[in-house]
């Protein structure tokens, strides 16, 4: 049986990367001998839920209530999820590359001394089970032998795609109330919050971003890009070079090592888009690059470009955004 | 509440370049060309060992790597830490997350029966290459220790049995906030606090700083690698709108078209 | 994605500061259709012009280099990318402090404002000094720092604005096409990842990918990637404040081989005193490999940190200030070759040039050089010691340049002699002689890869025989590289007999119909005299400066022998092989390796050979310059009865393989007349300075005319020839400058010790005065040496009209005093033996 941990939303629905997993689950049930697909969800199991697994293929949703799993915790939620698997003999644990998909599964992984492969893309052998898993931060893959049963892993975000069943599982909800040891519960939140807006806030959520890079050339050379930061009302962005250098300071940078972004545009100046920034900025929705070199990655990865020096192109924006009245 | 012994635990990794090269074994990223360096998410845990050190405590760093790894250690040495391990495991690539839980475990009993505790081990939330987001978690279930995932933030008080770490970090609901009791492990997801860059006193003083060496406890099990493989190129779809100022009225059109003009 | 054009008529690889300054004056030299491309984006393509710290320091030892800086700030400046900041060479020793001094000697030889200081001078201008740890500076309120990237983009801009010029980025070269024509190989075609252009000519101007793209076309560019350290510390508080980039002059920290340049609120450590760290060109990283960019590659700590102690001895509060982080720190790619000096000129493929191993000092100037030399064959700044064509093939093996910048990247900053020996790579070429020599107890001294015995130790007994005559040095800096015995052989030389191997000799021979058009196009003197003669000749450029001196020996009606110095043979063979006629049918030959060639002179030179020969070697049959085959002790050689150093002899031409024989038989027989074996010391100076020879490389430049030299003839030949028409004008003109002979007067220095100039010192009025020449150049001694047969120390330099008048009293600078000196001759008449009678 394979075993998939769902995660909910606030509004008590699957997420998406949940049943992009449970569909990774049903490849691989169908390339063995068709192991049923089973969920094992921690707190309340909606009728919608219920509904929508069962689209997806679930036979059996294990819920998972109770003191012990009440507020969060690694160890202990972990301790939940593994008395489900051993209840339910499954021999694959997995669930989505989230955070608390990754922390979970490591924490099952450590309590039955499994491997534990983080962020898998797909599969290509049952025997040995070998895996396709994103490294280096997406910009190369490993191929990884899972040993051992079970076999626990988490699979990337948007590695396969999220798609019902063509024949819906039972969907049938099986409660669970496991006891968790209180060794497993030191280590558990005490209180969830939403933190204060601060300014690198306004970078994560601003609807424009304007990124500068090394192209810039130096911490006095930023005033054009300032300007068009100002005039579309923006949020200024910089690549780790720029921080590194010290022309600008570090809650402005984006990348894997900074700030995600997820603005409706994005217009790196500058920036050739090494992975590590790309990792900040990919989710995006248009991109426009201006950039000297016309091969970087970041203008081959962009919606739109413009190729020459920043320093000349982004003034001439400037002026024209202005003479078509925007900008205040 | 004064100062906790903390050790934080770092790993060499090639610093991040728009084009990965594999080793001709494709076992290992060639981090020749780019450099070496420690994950941010790790630059930040040594700058939270550094402060919760400060007043009395001892912040120490550790390392398991090949013997060029002695570099991230004196750069930890020089933004604060006082004290370095270094287990030095040629062809480290071959330490997968559980032998390197179980290393840093081995590290930390040897302290212990020399008489040196570390209140807290910091790690990064997951290696800048490898990508594991284990090792801290399994370190734990070694050493017998509760364990906070991906902070970003950490303070220490004095709770009802003993000193307390509050860790603070981003959860699927907001920010999330743990009381541990010492000792405990900590991974840290970069994000809380800015890392300093290394003063020239600083990086004088790494330089005097005996660095303690060890030998792995045993042969490593194994990553379960296979191999490495680079990913395909994405095709490109991009527009491109034209070379130099002139195609300013261009990029306008577009930024209408996005609606994200405003007058 | 834009292609490159079809066809130009140049080509430019290479969009740093040297390419950038290169399309810029072709275009203004009135160069059309350039096509100029680099593998990186604009305006920084990711070379060493990208990181480089920007600042100029005015004074080197080579006049060469320290021209082409000059050159180069003048054009910064107009290029409005110059911002003079002053800077300083700081001495932590008295060893370094006397280096200043020969620094002061240069910057006054070659004109450049200068002084030396005192710590609290330089405690005044940068505050934050430790002026303990200094004893004195070599100030030089000039240096500056630019903007070469900018000063790239506007030289660029311009050419493209002139219509002359279209550059492409981001396009790779993949090839170069070389045809095989009759008159040998010539560039075709430069193939790229964008499409192939057709070009006629091809300049390879990218830095330290500059290998890697020569071996395309087969040709060897000599330069090594290596690597610079610096680091960045800031934001200072002392450095905050100020208005733009710098405002504090730059410190040299000599001694420890680093420097402190002002970035705004940062202070760059800039260090050369770390291992040299090389690297192969085809192993630097791609743009898309590089975090930052190919050429700044990851920092090394360990190698830095013995400098960034000194360096926060020296500023200590400015370094360890509040806040003062260590934000950026690279190991910088630069290029770097076997002698220190760029790579300029036309390779052995026409049409294809390489202007390679420049630094940003040099940039602009470099680039005026080569585009005057592609359009004139010549260009106003002499650059023979950057010639491509100076390297012998040993020279352009990649082994030789790692060795020898591994032996000299300390020496970028390092207290460097004049006579300073290179140690690696060495044996290189051995005369047949060689281990006879070795037991004599040589000292050798390397000329173009040939170990040539400098003076033999066998001879330390003739020093207690002629005594004081040996004029014994007594300073340890004056004597370095040199021993007494050389005067002691050059005084048995001119008692009795001195046999010299020669073996070092380029020798070329041109062979084939147009060999007389040949050799009379290229040199000077008449060459059209009967078989049997030998004919010494200057070779010109088109306007009329020197690019060689040598001699020719017509061997036959159709065949011509050339015979010159090695350090500049394949310079010579250059230019003469570009004299060659097209068709292919007449042909050089380079016979160095297959003839050696033994000198023979003295007095009892004729006795001596005469013993050997049956012969006729007496000065009827055997008349001054003319060479013909006789065959001593069973040896057929080509005899020359030619001399460099004013006696009676011969210059012997043997087989390879017989040299050795020849060499014992003229030793032996002349044991019992007085001969030894001598040196290149007196071949090379005591010898040729006491007769008042010319050097190429010394007192002869492509800068000076045969007029200011002294050396015109009462007649030019009708046949046209190379520089003929520039000749003549000046056989017309009142020469600007003419080269001199001076003697030192007095010795004797502030301290009570002797001291004895060795050549680059400022000549100046008896009271300090500066001279100035008709050209705006300040004399320098060109040559310095021993004549042993007149007691004094020679100078040769080139003087002021007006001050050269035999008996006029200088004074020659040296280490900072002044030393009377005399005017002895005021053209080319010996200080000894000036009529010549020892040689008949």
């Amino acid at each position: 049986m394979i075993l998939t941990l769902v995660e909910t939303d606030l509004e008590g629905a699957a997420t998406e990367v949940s049943l992009e997993a449970v569909s990774f689950g049903r490849d691989l049930s169908a390339a063995g001998n068709g192991v049923p697909v089973d969920a094992v969800v921690i707190g309340d199991v909606s009728d919608d839920l219920r509904a929508e697994l069962a689209a997806y293929g679930v036979r059996t949703i294990h819920r998972v209530g109770g003191e012990g799993v009440a507020a969060y915790s690694g160890a202990g939620w972990a301790s939940a999820i593994q008395q489900v698997r051993e209840a339910a003999g499954s021999v694959v644990v997995m669930a989505a590359g989230t955070d608390r998909g990754n922390e979970l599964m490591a924490h099952v992984a450590a309590r039955t001394g499994a491997s534990m492969a983080a962020n898998v893309l797909s599969f290509s052998g049952l025997a040995p089970f070998v895996v396709t898993r994103q490294v280096v931060g997406g910009a190369a893959m490993e191929e990884m032998k899972l040993h051992e049963r079970p076999a626990v892993f988490t699979i990337a975000g948007h590695a396969v795609e999220a798609k019902p069943a063509d024949v819906s599982g039972a969907g049938e909800v099986v409660e669970h109330s496991p006891t968790i040891a209180p060794e497993d519960l030191v280590a558990r939140v005490v209180s969830t919050s939403q933190p204060e807006v601060d300014e690198s806030g306004a970078l994560t959520s601003a609807r424009v971003v304007v990124g500068a890079g090394r192209g810039v050339g130096g911490a006095d050379k930023f005033e054009d890009v300032l300007e068009l930061t100002s005039l579309l009302d923006a949020a200024l962005g910089v690549s780790r070079v720029v921080t590194s250098a010290g022309w600008r300071p570090h809650h402005e940078q984006v990348g894997q090592t900074g700030s995600r972004i997820t603005p409706e545009l994005y217009i790196p100046c500058g920036i050739s888009g090494a992975i590590q920034h790309w990792a900040g900025c990919s989710s995006a929705k248009n991109i426009l690059a201006i950039n000297s070199d016309a091969e970087a990655p970041m203008v081959t990865r962009a919606t739109y470009a413009v190729i020459g020096d920043l320093h000349e192109i982004v003034p001439a924006i400037n002026a024209e955004i202005r003479k078509r009245g925007y900008g205040g | 509440m004064a100062a906790a012994n903390v050790l934080v635990c770092v790993k060499r990794v090639p610093d991040s370049t728009e084009e990965v090269v594999l080793s001709e074994d494709a076992q290992s990223v060639d981090g020749r060309a780019s450099g070496f360096t420690m994950s941010a998410h790790e630059e930040c845990a040594v700058e939270l060992a550094v402060q919760l050190a400060a007043g009395g405590g001892e912040a120490a760093v550790m390392t398991l790597g090949d013997a060029d790894a002695v570099e991230q250690l004196r750069n930890a040495l020089a933004v604060g830490c006082t004290a370095a391990t270094h287990v030095v495991a040629p062809e480290s690539y071959r330490f997968g997350p559980v032998d390197v839980s179980r290393e840093i475990a081995a590290v930390v009993r040897a302290h212990e029966e020399e008489g040196r505790t570390h209140d807290l081990l910091l790690l990064g939330n997951d290696a800048a290459d490898s990508g594991d987001f284990q090792v801290g978690i399994r370190l734990a279930y070694e050493l017998g220790r509760p364990v906070v995932n991906g902070a970003n933030t950490l303070t220490l008080e004095d709770g009802d049995d003993g000193p307390v770490v509050v860790a603070v970090g981003e959860g699927p609901d907001g920010q999330e906030t743990y009381r541990v009791p010492l000792p405990a492990v900590v991974t840290i997801r970069e994000g809380g606090v800015e890392p300093r860059y290394p003063s020239v006193p600083g990086r004088l003083k790494a330089k005097k700083v005996a660095i303690e060496e060890r030998q792995p406890l045993s042969e490593p099990t194994g990553p379960g690698r296979v191999r490495l493989v680079l990913p395909p190129p994405t095709p490109s779809a991009v527009q491109i709108l034209g070379e130099g100022p002139e195609a300013a009225p261009a990029v306008v059109d577009v930024l209408e078209k996005l609606g994200v003009l405003t007058k | 994605m834009a292609d490159v054009p079809a066809s130009a008529k140049c080509v430019v690889i290479g969009a740093g500061i040297v390419g950038n300054s290169l399309v810029h004056h072709l275009a203004k030299l009135g160069w059309t259709d350039i096509v100029q491309i680099d593998q990186g984006p604009l305006p920084n393509p990711g070379g060493s012009t990208g990181h480089a710290s920007n600042f100029i320091f005015l004074t080197d030892h080579s006049r060469e280099i320290t021209d082409l800086t000059l050159d180069s700030v003048v054009q910064y400046k107009e290029l409005g990318v110059f911002t003079e900041c002053g800077g300083f060479e700081v001495a932590r020793t008295e060893e370094r402090m006397e280096e200043l001094r020969r620094r002061m000697s240069s910057a006054k030889a070659w004109g450049i404002e200068a002084e030396l200081v005192s710590p609290e001078f330089v405690k005044e201008k940068v505050p934050f000094i430790e002026e303990d740890q200094i004893i004195g500076a070599f100030w030089q309120p000039g240096v500056g720092v630019v903007d070469s990237l900018r000063a790239g983009t506007i030289m660029r801009d311009g050419a493209v604005a002139a219509g002359a010029l279209t550059t492409v980025p981001n396009v790779e070269v993949l090839g170069l096409d070389v045809e095989d024509a009759p008159g040998g190989p010539r560039i075709r075609k430069v193939r790229t990842d964008r499409g192939d252009i057709e070009a006629e000519y091809v300049v390879i101007a990218c830095g330290v990918w500059s290998p890697k793209i020569g071996d395309m076309a087969g040709v060897s560019i000599p330069l090594t990637p290596a690597v610079h350290q610096m680091i960045s510390v800031g934001p200072c508080p002392q450095l905050a404040g100020g208005t733009g980039e710098i405002n504090f002059p730059i410190v040299r920290d000599m001694d420890t081989f680093c420097y402190e340049r002002q970035h705004g609120a940062d202070m760059e450590v800039g260090s050369y005193a770390h291992r040299a760290i090389l690297m192969e060109p085809e192993d630097i990283p791609t743009i898309e490999q590089s975090k930052l960019s190919p050429t700044e590659l990851p920092f090394t700590e360990e190698d830095f940190d013995p400098q960034l102690e000194q360096a926060f001895e020296l500023m200590p509060e400015l370094l360890g200030a509040e806040g003062a982080e260590i934000r950026y720190a690279i190991n910088g790619l630069l290029s770097l070759t076997s002698d220190g000096s760029p790579i300029l000129g036309e390779s052995h493929v026409k049409g294809l040039w390489t202007a390679a191993a420049v630094w940003i000092k040099e940039g602009p100037g470099v680039g005026r050089a080569v585009a005057e030399w592609m359009t004139h064959g010549y260009s106003e700044i002499d650059v023979a010691h950057s010639d491509i064509a100076r390297f012998h093939p040993h020279m352009l093996r990649r082994e030789h340049t790692r060795l020898r910048t591994t032996e000299s990247f300390i020496k970028t900053y390092g207290i460097v002699h004049p006579s300073e020996q290179y140690e690696s790579d060495r044996p290189q070429r051995k005369s047949p002689m060689y281990d006879q020599q070795e037991k004599l107890g040589a000292v050798f001294f390397e000329t173009a890869g040939w170990e040539r015995p400098f003076w033999y130790e066998s001879n330390a007994g003739l020093v207690d025989k002629y005594g004081d005559a040996v004029m014994p040095r007594e300073h340890e800096w004056d004597s370095r590289w040199w021993s007494p015995i050389i005067n002691a052989e050059h005084l048995a030389m001119r008692e009795n007999a001195g046999v010299i191997d020669l073996s070092a000799f380029q020798i070329l021979d041109i062979e084939g119909p147009g060999a007389l058009d040949t050799v009379q196009r290229t040199c000077v003197a008449q060459c059209d005299v009967a078989v049997g003669k030998v004919i010494y000749t200057p070779v010109l450029d088109a306007k009329g400066g020197f690019l060689s001196d040598l001699t020719v020996m017509r061997l036959g009606d159709d065949h011509f022998r050339v015979v010159t110095g090695g350090a500049h043979g394949m310079a010579d063979r250059h230019t003469f092989t570009s004299q060659l006629p097209e068709d292919g049918r007449t042909t050089l030959t380079d016979r160095t390796d297959e003839i050696s060639t033994i000198g023979l002179w003295g007095p009892k030179a004729r006795d001596i050979l005469s013993s050997l020969t049956s012969d006729d070697v007496s000065g009827e049959g055997f008349g001054m310059l003319s060479c013909r085959e006789i065959s001593v002790n069973g040896i057929t050689v080509l005899a020359s009865r030619i001399s460099y150093v004013g006696e009676l002899g011969w210059e012997l031409y043997v087989a390879m393989g017989d040299a050795a024989a020849l060499w014992d038989a003229l030793l032996s027989a002349g044991s019992d007349q007085g001969a030894v074996p001598v040196g290149i010391g007196v071949y090379g100076t005591t010898g040729r300075i006491e007769k008042g020879y010319r050097a190429y490389g010394a007192e002869l430049d492509a800068e000076r005319s045969i007029v200011e030299a002294g050396m015109q003839r009462p007649k030019v030949k009708a046949a046209d020839f190379v520089g003929r028409e520039a000749y003549l004008a000046q056989r017309e003109a009142e020469p600007k400058t003419i080269l001199c002979t001076m003697t030192v007067d007095d010795h004797t220095s502030k301290s009570g010790q002797k001291r004895y100039m060795l050549g680059g010192e400022p000549i100046l009025t008896r009271d300090g005065g500066t001279l100035t020449d008709g050209h705006g150049h300040h004399p320098y001694v060109t040559s310095a040496g021993s004549a042993p047969s007149l007691g004094k120390h020679v100078l040769l330099a080139y003087l002021p009209v007006d001050q050269a008048t035999i008996g006029n009293e200088l004074a020659v600078s040296y280490m900072e005093e002044l030393y009377p000196v005399t005017v002895g001759s005021v053209d080319a008449t010996s200080l000894f033996d000036p009529a010549n009678e020892r040689m008949r």
